[in-house]
């Protein structure tokens, strides 16, 4: 059963502000997600390994090598989607 | 027995840098930006832009592997890859690829030198995962408005090697951080000079109680006071009456305190789950093979040096702590005396490397070979052998230059005779004094003779001659029964010599 509290925490591990209203609305809809998924508990999975993974695929790997041009973006390249910057760096509102 | 009069349990969280890789850990931008200006190697993937899929780095995975076998851990054969969810700006996409369950090794464990003697202390695990960015705060952290990113580190192939609780004081922390660094740099994975190579997070608890998490140590050092100070903290809040509390703590490098860092976040909050965009490796047989190729490592490399060369315990500590020293020694080693090599590579040539910062490369094999010839050979003294090593340091050139340059060859025995008994003919007053008891007079002998000789002389030696002439009437001071005294006149004063000396006096004129 998730609670107001639990939403408004999960809220902020994601960063995301919550209205009152929000709130309201989320708490129920986000309960009956979790209810749905209690489905799965009736469903016998003694004796079945965990899937990790859904491909049934193991040990891709890449050489230990530089990607063509260099392997990277130019910085202007890098940065041109950035709502804000400084110097070749990105910028973002301070986090503690 | 060392008592921990604090109870103070101390495990370590260190981030070790594999920086040698030509590329990052899943993605081809190239790992050697620290001279490059931010954000000038990055690519879709460490940027977490939408689309892009991670491929790992085989060569990051051998090396994860090495290192796991070099700390005694046992390596899976099966390990996968998780995310662990949070939002930070150094983490462009939301989450961490690291490692959770099926860490790649664990269970193993490093011997340190503790309060008390030996001290094992356990490797929980040593995971494989990638590091974040490279956060610049414009002022303090506490104060600054807005954070600056640069993602050239993001996606850099990381090994988190977390230790069990096992060190009880500070002191023991940063053995044991000597310890791994000793260890890792052996293996050839990392360069541990560059900016970061290495980052430590420390988890320490008093008396039993809730333990704090240091962040933000950027040196062995740091390590250590942190730990000092909250120790300090931890101690003062118990002896209020209050309770440490679980907590993230900052520390503060510039004014040597940690700070509380108020986060929200607890370990379930990570919500790892199962990286969807990286297949499951299976590794088994990996690390036999790989085990084949570890060099030789500390432990076992200062024990032999100790058997093969017979050298002291401590020398073959100090000689073993850095690979490249070590082989530096080992080669030396085997063309000259093991044991006068390891005093001048120990106690000479790796003081005068710390004190310039210097590494071993920046001296040649050849010239101490070269200097520890010539030391036998008697052709200079150990003051100009300590010269020459930091002439050769500070402005290059051979040993053979910086001695004719610097009149450093060491005068002849004969010599040194001969100027000692000029010296005393040119001032008898100053030998009659000696022999009547003034100890002092000797020194202006002494000066005499080194002037004499170009400062080439060994001043010890020369007092030994004069003392020998003076004290007992003869030099060389062998079969002194054997050998007839007599008195000669110089100038106004008598001196009692040896006949040898007395005959070479007359030879040179004075008598
Ligand atoms: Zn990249």
């Amino acid at each position: 059963m998730i609670t107001r509290k639990d939403l408004t925490h999960i809220g902020w591990l994601s960063r995301l502000e919550l209205s009152e209203k929000d709130i309201e609305k989320y708490t129920p809809k986000l309960n009956s997600v979790l209810d749905y998924f209690t489905e799965l508990d009736d469903v016998d999975t003694e004796g079945v390994p965990p899937t990790y993974h859904v491909l049934p695929l193991s040990n891709v790997f890449r050489e230990d090598e530089v990607s063509a041009q260099g392997g990277s973006l130019t910085q202007e390249e890098a940065l041109s989607n950035a709502p804000k910057t400084q110097d070749g760096f990105f910028k973002a509102p301070r986090m503690m | 027995m060392y008592d921990n009069p604090d109870g103070v349990m101390i495990g370590l969280e260190v981030h070790v840098q594999l920086n040698k890789l030509k590329t990052k850990v899943f993605c081809g931008c190239v790992t050697d930006y620290h001279n490059d200006p931010p954000n000038s190697h990055v690519c879709p993937v460490c940027l977490g832009l939408p689309g892009s899929m991670p491929v790992i780095n085989k060569k990051a995975v051998e090396a994860a592997i090495k290192i796991g076998l070099a700390l005694n851990c046992k390596v899976e054969e099966h390990t996968q890859f998780y995310r662990k969810n949070y939002y930070y700006p150094d983490l462009p996409k939301g989450f961490q690829i690291t490692q959770y369950d099926f860490p790649i090794s664990s269970g193993g464990y490093v011997m340190i030198e503790g309060e008390d003697g030996e001290l094992r202390v356990g490797i929980t695990r040593a995971h494989m995962e990638e590091d974040p960015g490279r956060l610049v705060h414009e002022g303090t952290i506490d104060k600054s408005k807005y954070t600056l990113i640069d993602y050239n580190r993001s996606g850099m192939a990381l090994i988190e090697i977390v230790s069990d609780p096992d060190m009880r004081s500070p002191k023991e922390a940063r053995r044991y951080l000597d310890k791994l660094r000793n260890i890792v740099g052996y293996l050839d994975v990392f360069d541990g000079n560059l900016e970061g190579a290495m980052r430590v997070d420390a988890n320490i608890s008093i008396m039993g109680g809730q333990r704090a998490e240091i962040k933000n140590i950027s040196s062995f050092k740091g390590a250590e006071r942190a730990l000092l100070f909250e120790i300090v903290r931890q101690k003062n809040v118990l002896r209020r009456g209050g309770v440490v509390v679980q907590e993230t703590r900052h520390f503060d490098e510039a004014r040597e305190i940690t700070l509380s860092m108020r986060t929200k976040e607890e370990a379930h909050d990570y919500r790892y789950f199962p990286e969807p965009d990286l297949v499951p490796l299976k590794i088994s047989g990996w690390a036999p093979a790989i085990k084949e190729t570890l060099p030789e490592l500390p432990d076992a490399r200062r024990m032999r040096f100790v058997e093969q060369y017979g050298i002291k315990d401590d020398h073959a500590k100090a000689l073993t702590s850095e690979l490249k020293l070590a082989i530096f020694y080992e080669d030396v080693a085997k063309k000259a005396d093991p044991k006068t090599a390891a005093v001048w590579v120990c106690d000479v040539l790796k003081g005068e490397l710390n004190y310039r910062d210097l590494t071993v490369e920046a001296f040649k094999k050849e010239h101490m070979l070269s200097v520890l010839e010539l030391l036998a050979g008697r052709k200079i003294t150990e003051d100009g052998a300590v010269d020459i090593i930091r002439t050769l340091l500070d402005k290059g050139g051979s040993p053979e230059e910086i001695i004719k340059e610097k009149g450093l060859v060491i005068v002849a025995g004969d010599i040194v005779e001969t100027a000692a008994l000029e010296a005393i003919v040119e001032n008898p007053q100053a030998a009659a004094d000696y022999q009547a008891g003034k100890v002092k007079a000797l020194n202006s002998l002494v000066g005499v003779v080194m002037k004499k000789t170009k400062g080439g002389a060994d001043a010890r030696k020369v007092r030994e001659v004069l003392i020998a002439i003076l004290s007992d009437g003869f030099y060389p001071p062998i079969e002194r029964e054997k050998i007839e005294k007599t008195i000669i006149k110089i100038g106004d004063v008598m001196v009692e010599v040896s006949k040898p000396i007395a005959n070479l006096l007359k030879k040179m004129g004075y008598v």
